[in-house]
């Protein structure tokens, strides 16, 4: 499937959330079923610091495309992570790059990308956006 | 002024109280970050900006004479509020970071040499850190810390051993803004001052919730930002002691803290100008006036005994229904903490402030906060500002609520009941 497409299929998941809470009990289960990195690749150089939570970002290339590993200490920030993967994931570098995740706004949750929230979101979006572009040749 | 007879009444002086949040009645909890503002500095505020809106201690025109009256009149306000000599003691800032970074600034410039000390509490802030830090940098010298203990409160064997010739000042929390405990900063202030130290107290939180006289304490200074207590957001203070203050260079140079200029030399104007260069945040600073005005209203008569009996009653409450959560630690309950323990007089050193700090095991903090959020419920976590007493607790984050004398035990009551439902969903 397309960056896109995969997007159309989390926002039209989303619809059905008509309360908060149920919207978030949802994220947490996404956040729990995130297989948790080795703590041997939770590396200095993995950690994307945040003043609220820390996250870890691993990627690794295959045929041209990318394969993201990523964990968070908060789980609500695992769960929306757990999202970003499943949109990138198989990626190839360019699609990546000329793809601005789009569908956290639209399923309610930009709040978790305003800079002042400092739960390492925002900066692992452009983690992956760095990640892509180096592997884009 | 005010005749407020109850909790209710209180809250109806305050119009963010009232608002939903997600289709929510706010329960906001994070007052060690900022206060609501009551209508009283609502209305003060709008007065300048559509009357008294000119630049103050400049202008022959009525604008500006009104302007600074209200400037001075709340610089006035101030001293009386703190119970400082004059008006020369009174330095508006724009905060308590403001405050401190200019002591450490000036101060240091002219006292702090080679090979120096200063002395600060285990539970400071960053702005009670860092300035000192930089101080130190330029200075070549280095901090001593005052270590805290387990249940919160600090090693005062431990800080006797600190003073000695080398230490230039000693810089503490009144309140630290994790552990909601009252520091005995009198004591700290005698045994400084039996060795000639100066001390400087930060009161972002102690000027809050306690009854500061700056004489009586016999600080050298205090510092603390006005949004905290009520007013409006760039208002701060600094109280020196004016010999000090004499001494300290100026921390910026500008407008408004001159004498006379010349390119070859400047001399600075008076106290408390010289350390007020350019243009000041004059209506928030104006702002001060209303809001302890305000605050002090609270402190007397019937309505600070329904206040007392109201924090008394959430603080028992809160620290009885947070460790019954099962994997809840709570930092810093001082007496509390132990059985059977001697209560503190209400106030004085050692005594709980309705403010808590937890974790709960298997819930990260952030993960919390936003899920109260979502309930209307506000609260801080994450660092706090205040990394090094993390490190001490072992933890990179925790959870606080924070309250002021327009919350309610209900409030509370609704805390705990949202926080269970947080829980169960996060476990």
């Amino acid at each position: 499937m397309t960056i896109k497409e995969i997007e159309r299929e989390i926002v039209d998941e989303f619809a059905i959330f008509t309360d908060w809470m149920d919207k978030y009990e949802y994220i947490i289960e996404l956040g729990k079923g995130v297989p948790a990195i080795a703590e041997n690749e939770k590396t200095e150089d993995n950690l994307i610091k945040g003043c609220q939570s820390r996250v870890w970002l691993s990627c690794r290339v295959e045929d041209g495309k990318l394969y993201f590993a990523a964990d968070s200490d908060a789980i609500i920030t695992k769960g929306i992570i757990s999202l970003l993967i499943r949109v990138y994931n198989g990626q190839a570098p360019a699609d990546i790059l000329a793809n601005e995740p789009e569908f956290i706004g639209e399923i309610g949750l930009q709040e978790n990308l305003s800079p002042t929230r400092a739960n390492g979101l925002v900066s692992m979006i452009k983690q992956i956006r760095i990640y892509a572009m180096a592997y884009n040749k | 002024m005010y005749s407020m007879n109850s909790i209710d009444e209180i809250r109806g002086q305050f119009p963010a109280l009232g608002q939903k949040v997600w289709g929510k009645p706010l329960v906001y909890l994070d007052n060690g970050a900022t206060s609501q503002k009551p209508q009283c500095v609502i209305d003060l505020v709008d007065k300048m900006h559509c009357g008294a809106n000119a630049n103050v201690h400049r202008a022959m025109h009525k604008l500006s004479d009104d302007a600074t009256a209200l400037y001075e009149g709340a610089r006035e306000k101030v001293r009386q509020f703190i119970n400082a000599p004059a008006r020369e003691n009174i330095i508006f800032t724009s905060g308590t970071t403001a405050s401190i970074n200019l002591v450490a600034s000036s101060f240091c410039r002219r006292f702090l040499g080679e090979g120096d000390e200063i002395i600060v509490s285990g539970d400071s802030h960053h702005s009670n850190i860092v300035p000192w830090q930089m101080a130190c940098e330029a200075a070549g010298a280095s901090i001593k810390v005052i270590p805290v203990l387990e249940n919160g409160m600090w090693d005062m064997e431990a800080f006797r051993g600190l003073v000695g010739n080398k230490v230039k000042i000693v810089a503490v929390e009144h309140i630290s803004n994790v552990l909601g405990i009252v520091n005995p900063v009198k004591e700290v202030i005698e045994v400084a001052h039996a060795h000639g130290i100066p001390v400087l107290v930060d009161g972002a939180q102690g000027i809050v919730h306690c009854k500061v006289d700056v004489q009586e304490m016999d600080c050298d200074f205090y510092a603390f930002s006005g949004h905290k207590i009520y007013a409006a957001t760039g208002s701060g203070v600094l109280y020196g002691r004016q010999e000090l203050l004499e001494k300290m260079p100026p921390y910026m140079g500008g407008g408004d803290m001159v004498d006379t200029v010349t390119f070859g030399k400047t001399t600075y104007a008076p106290l408390p100008l010289k350390f007020e260069a350019g243009t000041p945040n004059f209506i928030a600073q104006a702002s001060l006036a209303p809001a302890l005005e305000f605050a002090q209203s609270l402190r007397e008569g019937e309505i600070a005994r329904v206040i007392e009996a109201e924090e008394r009653k959430i603080i028992a409450y809160l620290k009885e229904e947070l460790q019954k959560i099962e994997g809840c630690t709570v930092y810093g309950l001082g007496w509390m903490q132990q059985e059977g323990a001697q209560e503190p007089v209400w106030g004085a050193p050692g005594s709980k402030i309705p403010l808590f700090s937890f974790n709960i095991e298997g819930c990260f903090p952030s993960d919390l906060a936003q899920l109260l959020d979502k309930m209307g419920v506000a609260v801080r976590t994450g660092l706090m500002c205040c990394e090094p007493l993390m490190t001490r607790f072992g933890v990179t984050s925790m959870v606080r609520v924070s309250f002021l004398p327009y919350n309610t035990f209900a409030e509370a009551e609704h805390f705990i009941t949202s926080l269970h439902r947080a829980v169960r969903m996060l476990r």
